[in-house]
């Protein structure tokens, strides 16, 4: 009934259409992975921030010897103004100034006798899990969305924009015991 | 916060992933969380106030075996409205890889999502028709959790990623009351010396020489001679004649071997004994089983490998001995035997160092990752259509 070059296109129609619902369910696909690794990001600058607040707050507490606290004064402000070249040794290094505090003998028990430091190594030890956790979330964000890039349709169309190859962040994340 | 959980499994069936969001979501409530979790579940089954059915589980057939699972237009209608009327904070999945609620959860959901995986085998399950609806399910979680090296293991090599690494709880009060078995006097706990008399006690695979029984059994050999009372109890998988077979025969109508014991039997064992000992010599990333003897209370006696001296504090929640020296056990054990007074306050250390492995510290560790993940606030909302 119809003649047939309209038959032809409304097939060719179909077809356009429905690899266009293809390649935008593609591109929102790797737009929520770029979404994911800029909300890990986020989590891991807010995780390392506070991990170096609260090694701040217990080295002025005076719940420690002087010597101690300048040790971990240091790497924690190290950690804070570190440059973006710099900033995964600086954090590395805080996470071992912070071991080599906690691992000093009775560390724990000789805090919690004083007044707030059950307080403070509370706070700690979250500090230090969170940055942990932080970190893998987003090197496991970060892997999925260049995975995703590397994709022969992503890299013909340009689907993920003007939006940099995210980093891993790399750096000694091991927490103190405690 | 108000945490959403999913359960891919029939709430009712005895099963670790169930036991364990069961656990979890309790200690969670307990820190004055909200809590809810979908399930799927019979229509006349009873839940607990905390949980709501997301319809019947249908047995089907699944990689090899047959697998009661829910799924299709019903489930992900419920699991969708859950979620809409939960308003959730977080969105924590488990076992996200089965095809069951948990995926239906990772389709209808965006926001901080948090996966469980339990499961470890040796054989990738993923196939590559599979894949593509599998990755763009877990691409969505966006912290992952493994409760072992070898879950996270399978999760590395078979799904890509990686996960942190929190363990399963003990449930402490599980263990902590409990009768003798009968026939055994229980600990002696009171003030009566159990010298030439007393019980030692092991638990674990008998004929895996990495737990260590065969140390045990030669410290036995000098110690059942100079304690003419002395009763050695075992319980654990394996071959029992060929574990008496080890001892002298003039010393085996002492040897008691149970075998594999019911959860119920287990616990009342660790009650049985004056000292508990694990002589493993090595392989141990933690005992489960050493951590179920101290939430019981047992005077423990443990050989001092890197993961027991761990758990026991260097020695001040029990007592350690040179791994593998069966001399050094014999004298260690004998001197507790003859030590009421150490041996009540080792149980009473046990007790207390035992609840850092406690589900309320498994739960701690969970929400750490909760507001990891939950950084921004802005919730679970639905997810659009063909996401």
């Amino acid at each position: 009934m119809f003649p047939d070059w309209i038959v032809d296109v409304l097939f060719w129609v179909a077809v356009l259409f429905l690899i266009g619902v293809y390649v935008s369910w593609r591109a929102t696909r790797l737009d929520r992975l770029h979404v994911r690794v800029e909300t890990a990001r986020a989590a891991l600058d807010a995780a390392l921030v506070r991990r170096a607040a609260v090694s701040l707050e217990l080295a002025a507490s005076h719940l420690l010897d002087p010597a101690t606290s300048l040790v971990l004064a240091t790497a924690a402000h190290e950690a804070r103004t570190a440059d973006a070249d710099n900033r995964e040794f600086a954090e590395s290094d805080l996470s071992r100034a912070l071991r080599a505090v906690v691992d000093q003998p009775d560390f724990a028990a000789t805090l919690e006798a004083k007044g707030d430091g059950q307080d403070v190594l509370e706070e700690l030890g979250a500090a230090a899990a969170k940055v942990a956790y932080a970190r893998r979330f987003y090197n496991d964000a970060v892997s999925a969305a260049r995975i995703a890039r590397r994709k022969l349709l992503i890299r013909v169309l340009p689907l993920a924009g003007r939006a940099p190859l995210p980093g891993f962040f790399e750096i000694d994340d091991d927490p103190p015991r405690l | 916060m108000r945490v959403g959980i999913v359960c891919p499994y029939t709430w009712n069936v005895p099963g670790g992933v169930q036991q364990h969001i069961r656990d979890l979501a309790e200690a969670l409530i307990g820190f004055g969380h909200q809590v809810s979790v979908i399930t799927p579940a019979d229509d006349d089954e009873r839940l607990p106030p905390y949980a709501v059915s997301a319809g019947r589980a249908v047995p089907v057939p699944y990689n090899g075996s047959v697998a009661r699972l829910a799924f299709g237009f019903l489930s992900a209608g419920r699991v969708r409205r859950w979620i809409n009327e939960g308003r959730f904070d977080v969105l924590h999945v488990h076992e996200p890889a089965a095809p069951s609620l948990g995926i239906l959860a990772c389709w209808a959901a965006d926001g901080p999502i948090v996966g469980t995986f339990h499961a470890s085998y040796e054989k990738s399950r993923v196939v590559s028709v599979t894949a593509p609806i599998l990755q763009s399910a877990l691409e969505k979680i966006t912290g992952r959790i493994a409760v072992s090296e070898a879950a996270r293991t399978t999760l590395v090599e078979h799904l890509g990623g990686d996960a942190v690494l929190i363990p399963n709880g003990v449930a402490t009060e599980r263990y902590a009351m409990a009768e003798p078995l009968d026939g055994w006097p229980g600990r002696g706990d009171g003030d009566q010396s159990r010298a030439g008399g007393g019980t030692l006690g092991f638990l674990g695979r008998m004929d895996e020489p990495r737990k260590g029984l065969q140390v045990l059994l030669r410290a036995f050999e000098t110690l059942g001679r100079e304690r003419p009372g002395l009763r050695l109890l075992i319980a654990g998988p394996g071959d029992a004649d060929d574990a008496i077979a080890k001892v002298s025969p003039e010393l085996r109508d002492r040897v008691m071997v149970l075998g594999m014991v019911s959860e119920e039997d287990k616990i009342r064992a660790y009650h049985s004994v004056d000292v508990f000992v694990a002589p493993n010599v090595g392989g141990e990333s933690f005992g489960i089983v050493l951590a179920e003897a101290m939430s019981a209370g047992a005077p423990i006696l443990a050989s001092d490998i890197e993961a027991f001296d761990r758990v026991l504090l260097g020695g001040r929640a029990g007592a350690l001995f040179p791994v593998g020296e069966h001399a050094a056990l014999a004298t260690a054990a004998g001197e507790l035997l003859d030590d009421p007074a150490r041996r009540k306050h080792l149980s009473a250390e046990a007790r207390a160092a035992v609840r850092a492995y406690d589900w309320s510290a498994v739960a701690r560790d969970v929400l750490r990752v909760y507001e990891t993940v939950a950084l921004g606030g802005s919730g679970v909302v639905e997810s659009g259509v063909g996401a």
